[in-house]
């Protein structure tokens, strides 16, 4: 039986292993290598590495390290960051990386996640989009943004996902930026809109606090990705930093407590 | 020496960092001249069956592996799309196969089960293994691997399935012919069962 994707998601800023909340004030939580060796302790299902200046500083993808991640990397990795070209994509994918990800590229130039597709394989193109529920009085509905969430456009997430699928996308992460770092869950509506307009794979990051939130994702949306950042570098209320993933039996209780009730055993 | 074979397709890195991790001696051959120390091959692929079929017969390296690998027998396992060329041709793409192992590739959406799921069939999974499988020889029970894929190999031949996996329909995910094998999911990227898998590779 195929299974739900639980998803590290590691953050790179200055060199460093980070963790934001709502996209602002970088923890230092460790250095990428050897979280990326723990993960493949803990056989983790995916990796997820996103390099949250190389947009906003207008520079090229760090080849250097992400050679060493993928040279480290003992599961299917994902890379992002500062990709906005063929070649960039197609460089990081010969470095022993499974799948690329743009994001304000793909929202400021949809055609290049065609090209992107044309050349790596469809599989290998991840779209992430940054999105937030709208604020104001008045304002319903989501809006998307990019540059660290600093820039909005005016563009509705949920069609703009799957013409991003039309566009030659093969997964579709969905981030919640209001919900980054703050570990109360999921945004479920969002996920459920996203997922239900998209014949792609979906994965969800930004929110997950607990293994029983990803067993609501699954529960609301079926096997999907369920990525994570805070839920997995970090340990207790004071947040001190632990790297940690769910055993084998523990996944398996989120897969049935999507159909059960909710009992997960923390570690 | 394992010879990851590189004609501009698939994550050949992945395999030469995954045999280094195992000790087992492997690089990429590029070019004719690099197959020449070969013991094992690796086929891998991504992307289209017809691009990748165009890539490997454009390389220079199709004529000097079908001497090695059907002429002098020596093992080779193709990986993903890798596995896909080794069929009769593709649903997907106009070019024939390799036809190195008779079968055809078939698309999951063209079928009733797989009309109704997510596409491609992406994440971890459950194989089953035909006994006296070599490739899973003292394996781990109940072997799980990473897939990504939207295209499945259907083999000819029920004889030369070694593993299958169900993704809304039963599908031949390992197969083998003598010494010619091809898997479907990743063993590169597949923790503890991949990598042992890949190992039984180099030492059949």
């Amino acid at each position: 039986m195929l299974r739900p994707r639980i998803i590290p998601c590691l953050l790179i800023h200055k060199g460093g292993l980070v963790k934001t909340q709502v996209f602002k004030s970088p923890k230092y939580v460790g250095d990428p290598i050897n979280a990326v060796k723990i993960f493949n302790e803990k056989e983790s299902d995916e990796l997820m590495v996103l390099d949250i200046d190389a947009t906003v500083n207008c520079v090229e993808p760090n080849y250097s390290l992400i050679a060493k991640l993928a040279a480290e990397c003992r599961m299917p990795l994902t890379y992002g960051g500062g990709v906005n070209s063929v070649e960039h994509a197609k460089r990081i994918i010969d470095l022993g990386v499974e799948k690329v990800a743009i994001s304000a590229a793909a929202v400021t130039n949809p055609r290049l996640v065609t090209s992107i597709a044309q050349a790596i394989g469809r599989q290998s193109v991840v779209v992430v989009l940054d999105v937030r529920k709208k604020s104001g009085l008045l304002a319903k509905g989501y809006e998307l943004c990019t540059h660290n969430a600093k820039t909005t456009h005016k563009l509705d997430p949920v069609s703009f996902a799957k013409s991003l699928q039309e566009a030659g996308a093969g997964e579709i992460v969905v981030n919640s930026v209001d919900r980054d770092g703050l570990m109360n869950g999921y945004d479920l509506d969002i996920a459920e809109q996203v997922f239900e307009s998209l014949r792609v794979p979906m994965t969800m990051l930004g929110g997950a606090g607990s293994l029983q939130d990803i067993a609501l994702l699954v529960r609301k949306c079926g096997v999907v990705g369920a990525a994570a950042g805070s839920l997995f570098v970090f340990k207790g209320k004071y947040r001190a930093v632990l790297i940690n993933y769910p055993t084998v039996e523990q996944k398996e209780e989120i897969l049935s407590a999507a159909v059960s009730p909710l009992i997960i055993h923390h570690p | 020496m394992i010879r990851i074979i590189d004609y501009g397709v698939g994550n050949i890195q992945a395999f030469v960092n995954m045999y280094k991790r195992l000790g087992l001696p492997a690089a990429r051959a590029k070019t004719p001249n690099d197959l020449a120390d070969a013991t094992r091959l690796v086929l891998p692929g991504v992307g289209a069956f017809d691009h990748a079929m165009q890539s490997f017969n454009m390389s220079g390296l199709r004529e000097p592996l079908e001497a090695m690998v059907l002429g002098r027998g020596v093992p080779v396992l193709g990986v993903c799309v890798g596995m896909q060329m080794l069929a009769s041709g593709s649903d997907e793409g106009v070019l024939p196969g390799l036809n190195w192992i008779p079968g055809r590739v078939r698309s999951f959406v063209n079928t009733p089960e797989g009309a109704q799921l997510a596409m491609p069939h992406m994440g971890w999974n459950d194989l089953q293994v035909a006994p006296g499988a070599k490739l899973f020889s003292e394996s781990q029970p109940q072997p799980r691997f990473y897939f990504l894929h939207s295209y499945y190999f259907a083999c000819d031949d029920r004889d030369q399935v070694t593993a299958t996996a169900t993704y809304g329909l039963k599908f031949d995910c390992v197969v083998s012919k003598g010494h010619i094998h091809g898997i479907q999911c990743h063993p590169e990227k597949s923790h503890r069962f991949g990598a042992h898998l890949l190992k039984n590779f180099a030492i059949l």
